[in-house]
């Protein structure tokens, strides 16, 4: 099958130290790679790279066989980073439908409100987020999966702070989206429940 | 297009859930003004000769006091990551930003300009030409103060150091700004500081949210 | 040949080759900036005849005029490093701009103080909010605002962006700045005293400000490319090539 992301002899430092040099790795629709390392070898820092939020110092990153920063890559790919990227002062029905305006996508309020349901957050779509805990939190943000179609997922220690059920959740959402061919690139500490992937040991 | 219009109406929805935050730099704008016939005396015909310049220069001040707010928020929660990585340009999402921080922070100044006119026996045509000229000037201190915080958004006491860079930038507005009304005031022409007003404007609308969103590039990094 | 000049330009873009080859500079720029300044202060104090209005007092024109050329030069040389190495991603250039900066504000804040012991004779005031005057004041705003910027972030390359956007608008906003004062300027001329009206200068005189001016480029270039040299070593403190440098 051919690699839709293709990514060669990456390297990359933060101040004067390397943190990696020479990360190549090519995923093809259907595959996901899980990025591992310890705490500071620079997982986030490879994720920040390949979504083109920093520069890396060397190396290339191919989208659909095009450089990443010259095809419309931002159109295919969703980013969940550490912070929550949810407004406290909004509800979350709110944030799903502003965030995917910004995207420049139209969200039907049912669609929202189904993948709000999904991911456990029945009755919460009217409280405000900030009265909401810190996993439901994370939930809210997660939703996103089910309202930006995207075909590559970056997805950055995503199963922190979920609950076993809610692990379980994302696990099959991220099953569900390879099944449909999509990618997903993730970094985390713990077994994932999902088929079994490539692996990039940092 | 929409995208910038979706950021205006959600940044506005979330003034209107801290209305606190707006109000404070807007009650600031008159308590600064209201401060300097307390400290120079009462007399009409003084008050009306500094009032161009001190209610300028309060308006300068408050725009200033909501600016490092702009950015820091959708900075701290991830949100302005998500931007940079949205489908829609960077530079629209900002231009709604910042449209979105005029409304809030201009456009109050531009109405409420008269009514501090009128204690500073400011009359009729004048205190329309205040108006007119803030009308054309806020929006540029929105526009130039953004640059200021997207290059300060995230610096080691970083709002000091955005009134420090932005301040020096802001002297042309101020100057045809409090002018045109002085014109105004001393019976001369006006034109001329209104046209170069707009000039300024025009300039900074293709030009700000272009730097402001290559300053918030380098801040993501 | 071009080629070869190619290769040479290259080869003194990156820090290791340039810092020994700054460091056989300084020397030199020091000599010519004590000759030209020593040349300069003889025509200017003795061959300069004195000033029939101004008496003696005018001849802190020397000083002046070249300290306000050079902050204004600085500026857009610190500004074009600084644009060049946001460009093309050149270490060297952006460590130049970052050299230049405190010089520049040393040169705009000896322009205002030397523009104050002149002022004090001539219109018995020590500070008159004359065009150039306050431009050359705005201009110090910003050369604090460019360094305060830079100081204030940790990582050198975030710096050496962020300042390079900053001393970019800053170029184009001069331009505005000096604009919109001198408009305002000519509309309040109760208070206004132009620097223009110079009388009628002797040779003399033009010749020992251009010594001076000479005198201030070459101090200038100087004390660039050591501060350029101590910025090389901090900033690439953990290379090899530095560490055989302090051998």
């Amino acid at each position: 099958m051919p690699a839709m992301l293709k990514v060669s002899r990456l390297a990359c430092s933060r101040g004067e130290r390397q943190l990696f040099a020479d990360v190549s790795f090519s995923l093809a629709a259907g595959e996901w790679l899980h990025v591992q390392g310890e705490n500071g070898a620079g997982k986030t820092s490879l994720l920040r790279l390949l979504v083109g939020l920093s520069p890396a110092d060397a190396g290339e990153i191919y989208w659909r066989g095009v450089a990443a920063s010259e095809a419309d890559f931002h159109r295919d790919l969703l980013y969940l980073g550490h912070h929550a990227a949810v407004k406290d002062d909004l509800t979350p029905l709110e944030n799903l439908c502003l965030s995917a305006a910004l995207d420049g996508i139209h969200l039907h309020e049912e669609a929202a409100l189904a993948a709000l349901v999904r991911l456990g957050l029945r009755g919460r779509e009217a409280l405000p987020v900030r009265v909401l805990s810190a996993g439901q939190k994370r939930r809210v943000l997660l939703a996103r999966l089910l309202t930006r179609p995207a075909a590559l997922w970056v997805l950055d220690e995503a199963f922190n702070a979920l609950d076993s059920g809610a692990v379980q959740l994302l696990g099959a959402l991220v099953g569900e989206h390879l099944a449909r061919g999509g990618l997903a690139v993730l970094t985390s500490h713990q077994p994932l429940p999902l088929p079994a992937g490539k692996r990039l040991m940092l | 297009m929409n995208a910038l219009l979706a950021t205006v109406r959600r940044d506005l929805l979330l003034a209107l859930r801290r209305k606190s935050e707006v109000l404070t730099s807007l009650f600031f704008f008159v308590i600064v003004a209201s401060l300097f016939p307390l400290g120079i005396g009462p007399e009409p015909a003084l008050l009306k000769k500094i009032a161009p310049g001190v209610l300028w220069v309060a308006a300068l001040l408050s725009t200033l006091l909501g600016l490092p707010r702009l950015f820091a928020a959708d900075h701290l929660d991830g949100t302005l990551e998500q931007m940079a990585l949205s489908p829609s340009p960077l530079a629209l999402l900002i231009a709604g930003k910042i449209l979105a921080h005029w409304l809030l922070c201009g456009l109050p100044l531009v109405l409420l300009a008269p009514l501090l006119g009128l204690q500073f026996a400011l009359e009729g045509q004048t205190l329309f030409i205040l108006s007119l000229s803030l009308l054309l000037g806020t929006p540029l201190l929105s526009l130039i103060g953004a640059m200021g915080a997207a290059l300060t958004l995230g610096v080691r006491g970083g709002g000091v150091l955005l009134a420090l860079l932005v301040l020096p930038l802001y002297i042309p507005t101020l100057i045809f700004g409090a002018g045109a009304v002085e014109a105004q005031s001393a019976g001369l022409g006006v034109e001329g500081h209104l046209s170069l007003l707009a000039a300024l404007l025009a300039l900074a609308v293709f030009f700000a949210p272009w730097a402001t969103t290559a300053a918030l590039r380098i801040a993501l990094e | 040949m071009t080629n070869m000049n190619l290769i040479n330009w290259f080869r003194f873009a990156s820090p290791q080759s340039f810092y020994p080859l700054a460091g056989k500079l300084v020397p030199l720029f020091w000599t010519l900036a004590l000759l030209f300044g020593a040349a300069g202060l003889w025509v200017s104090f003795f061959v300069a005849p004195t000033d029939a209005q101004q008496g003696e007092g005018y001849r802190i024109i020397f000083v002046h005029v070249p300290a306000s050329w050079m902050s204004m030069i600085i500026y857009l040389a610190m500004a074009f490093w600084a644009g060049l190495g946001l460009a093309l991603n050149t270490r060297l250039s952006s460590m130049m701009a970052q050299a230049l900066a405190p010089t520049g504000a040393l040169m705009a804040a000896l322009s205002l103080w030397t523009g104050a012991f002149w002022g004090k004779p001539m219109w018995g005031a020590w500070w008159v909010w004359d065009a150039r005057l306050t431009s050359e004041l705005i201009l110090f705003f910003l050369y604090v605002g460019f360094i305060a910027l830079q100081s204030a972030i940790d990582d050198p390359r975030r710096a050496d962006k962020a300042g390079a956007i900053l001393a970019l608008i800053g170029v184009v906003n001069v331009p505005i700045i000096y604009f919109s004062v001198k408009w305002w300027n000519t509309l309040h001329q109760g208070s206004t005293i132009n620097l223009t009206r110079a009388p009628s200068m002797a040779h003399t005189m033009l010749w020992g400000m251009l010594l001076m001016a000479l005198a201030f480029w070459m101090y200038s270039i100087a004390v660039s490319l050591m501060r350029l040299r101590a910025i090389m070593l901090e900033r690439e403190r953990h290379t090899e090539w530095v560490k055989h440098a302090l051998e």
